[in-house]
């Protein structure tokens, strides 16, 4: 290994290929790189655009109620049809999309906070404590979300904030399971190690260094999780057991043309397609937010 | 490494501080280890519903001294214990049997007790980038140990971390950037400056260099090479490149299964091992334009089930009957030299190495003077 000090200096080689890092174009931006996410972000937006302002979007009010205009086709006067009772379809969906995002995003956030603490204090305890927390998991984990939301409406009863509350519970489970993973997998990394070696508290490891490794993948189970979320109250308010009618609520409407499908099948047809939509544009987003800030399939790009 | 036969001297490790109370505390060997032992229990299927447990000794009575400002080469193949050594010296791993001292003090008294071991005793690791926060930039991961220690006030830390950056030969518009936006050896040149944030005494490298491309190994060498004497640093550098250790080293302790089997400085025991299995590593590296005259045949043997007698005669070219009955130690053959051999080569057996029938031991070797002092 003989290398002349004069030659290899160490300090120019590397500022020159920095340099030529910094004259590196800029990145293109998300929205051009992927056109499909950026074409369900539009989608998306606009459903929470249409929740925010419904009442000045919707042509009518979505619980008024008409005998002259029953189960009318879509076209006319009312763009969507109408449903048995004469209420417009178009402002129930419009309206519903206000119920649908409100649940999907609060029932979220409740258990990915719940996941959140009993993830990470399953993932840092040892001994009892880490397999009573884990028993508890598995125990959530057992049952189907949707069976567990309905166990959950059966103690509190129906309204919608039942249903957020129920499926919020519901979703403790799967996401104290990712977040433990990922806690373990965090854990087991060599810049934990180096921070003990450094004689940092282990508290203030926990901050510095755990959390905020846990926290962004746990924001992109978040956004995955939403239209699951959506999905289970749904089926919540289909099976009768979630919001109670008149609610505008896009699994209700399915449920309540169900008996005309074949005479009707805007009646159902309509929320349903608008669910669908929803919950593959939010699918698309959050398949995108992960790969773009997974720092490991970053890199590889 | 004159301090690795005297270690041998001390009857027991109890009475070391009252013999070295007379000494300065600075002509206190930096860390000592005295026999050290590590041993990891494991359990395996030996049949339905049986289990076997069996200990197995990754170090296996280890004697080391470190001084202030040298700077030692452990080299040895994968699996001789090498990254165990390092753990129980940095206080990661308790050893089963035996001491770690650091000045003087078992090694986990002194990380326990406060930060000032942590501080002086700084580690670069081999995956540089996995021992980088990945959410943090560089000049938060280097800010990090000046801000824990207490280096230096709020407002001076963008300095700090500057001439730091500088000092590793980094620009400072790096300190924005995170590491994977980082080339490997920008990597392990954050690595090195966040090893010196802590400004510390001992500087332990674990592979620091491996699996770079030539000229940037070269530079981090001329690099660790220059702190070493513009810093003063003690250099405990682990590798098994024979010529970063020679490069970088004075000393050298080569390493196999567990055991030390020859140390002295580096020029002496690579120009002239004295182990047949330093031999073995000195005839494995490649040189220019000559084949490779004597690879080292067959594996390393499994801990689990050691050899009897010395642990290298299974692939010992100069292997001898008395060889397999019990296990040499760590002896002193020469100023500076210790090599645990019952028969040290001569210059006769190294040139003829394929062919040797090797000679006799001396009758100066103290070849039963082992049982007190092996673990």
């Amino acid at each position: 290994m003989a290398v002349t000090d004069m030659s290899l200096d160490p300090s120019v080689v590397p500022a020159e290929n920095t340099k030529n890092a910094a004259r590196k174009p800029r990145r293109r931006s998300v929205f051009l790189r992927r056109p499909f996410f950026s074409l369900a972000l539009l989608v998306a937006l606009g459903f929470v655009l249409c929740a925010v302002f419904a009442p000045f979007i919707a042509p009518y009010d979505p619980t008024a109620q008409s005998i002259e205009a029953m189960m009318q086709p879509p076209g006319g006067e009312h763009l969507l049809g109408t449903d048995s009772f004469g209420k417009d379809i178009l402002s129930r969906i419009i309206f519903g999309a206000r119920y649908a995002l409100t649940i999907g995003i609060v029932a979220v956030l409740i258990g990915a906070g719940g996941g959140l603490v009993l993830g990470v204090a399953a993932g840092l305890s040892a001994g009892w404590l880490e397999w009573a927390l884990m028993r508890l998991i598995d125990s959530i984990l057992a049952l189907p979300s949707l069976i567990l939301a309905i166990a959950v409406i059966a103690i509190l009863g129906q309204g919608v904030d039942k249903v957020i509350l129920a499926v919020g519970i519901s979703l403790i489970g799967p996401f104290s399971r990712t977040v433990r993973s990922d806690v373990l997998q965090v854990k087991a990394q060599l810049f934990i190690e180096a921070a003990h070696l450094m004689s940092i508290p282990r508290l203030t490891v926990i901050r510095r260094h755990i959390l905020p490794n846990v926290f962004f993948p746990l924001l992109v189970q978040i956004t995955v999780r939403i239209s699951e979320a959506i999905l289970v109250s749904s089926s919540l308010s289909f099976l009768g057991i979630g919001v109670s009618p008149p609610t505008p609520d896009w699994g209700l409407m399915i449920a309540e043309g169900r008996g005309f499908v074949s005479f009707a099948p805007w009646m159902s047809g309509m929320p349903g397609m608008a669910l669908a939509i929803l919950l593959v544009a939010l699918a698309i987003v959050g398949d995108a937010v992960r790969e773009e800030f997974d720092p490991k399939l970053k890199r590889a790009q | 490494m004159s301090e690795t036969s005297l270690a041998g001297q001390v009857p027991a490790a109890a009475t070391h501080g009252a013999e070295t109370g007379a000494m300065a505390p600075h002509d206190l060997p930096l860390f000592e280890l005295l026999d050290v032992e590590k041993r990891f229990t494991i359990t395996r299927p030996t049949g339905f519903l049986k289990r076997e447990k069996r200990s197995l000794a990754a170090l296996d009575g280890v004697r080391l001294t470190v001084r202030r400002g040298a700077s030692i080469a452990l080299v040895g193949e994968s699996g001789s214990g090498k990254s165990t050594l390092l753990r129980v010296l940095l206080g990661l791993a308790e050893p089963s049997d035996g001491k770690a001292l650091y000045c003087g003090q078992p090694v986990n008294e002194m990380r326990a007790r406060d930060r000032d071991f942590a501080r002086s005793v700084a580690m670069i690791y081999q995956d540089a980038r996995a021992s980088l926060d990945p959410r943090m930039t560089v000049k938060a991961l280097i800010a990090e140990p000046l801000m824990h220690f207490g280096l230096c006030g709020r407002d001076e830390v963008d300095d700090r971390v500057r001439a730091l950056l500088a000092r590793v030969g980094l620009p400072g518009d790096i300190a924005a950037r995170y590491p994977a936006a980082l080339s490997g050896g920008q990597v392990r040149r954050v690595a090195i400056a966040r090893a010196l944030a802590s400004e510390p005494t001992v500087l332990i490298a674990d592979e620091a260099v491996s699996g770079l491309d030539v000229s940037t190994q070269a530079q981090l060498l001329n690099l660790l090479r220059r702190l070493k004497r513009e810093m003063g640093l003690t250099l405990l550098f682990i590798t098994h490149d024979l010529g970063v250790a020679s490069y970088l080293c004075e000393e050298i302790a080569i390493m196999y299964l567990g055991r030390i089997v020859e140390t002295g400085p580096t020029g002496a025991v690579l120009s002239a091992p004295a182990h047949p299995y330093s031999l073995a590593l000195r005839r494995a590296a490649p040189e220019f334009f000559a084949p490779i005259t004597d690879p080292l045949e067959g594996e390393i043997p499994s801990p689990l089930d050691l050899p009897k007698g010395c642990r290298f005669a299974t692939r010992c070219a100069f292997v001898e009957e008395d060889c397999r009955a019990d296990e040499p130690v760590l002896a002193p053959i020469a100023r500076g030299r210790s090599v645990a051999c019952r028969h040290p080569l001569h210059e006769a057996e190294r040139s003829a190495f394929s062919s040797g029938v090797p000679s006799p031991a001396p009758p100066d070797r103290p070849a039963t003077g082992g049982a007190e002092l092996s673990a």
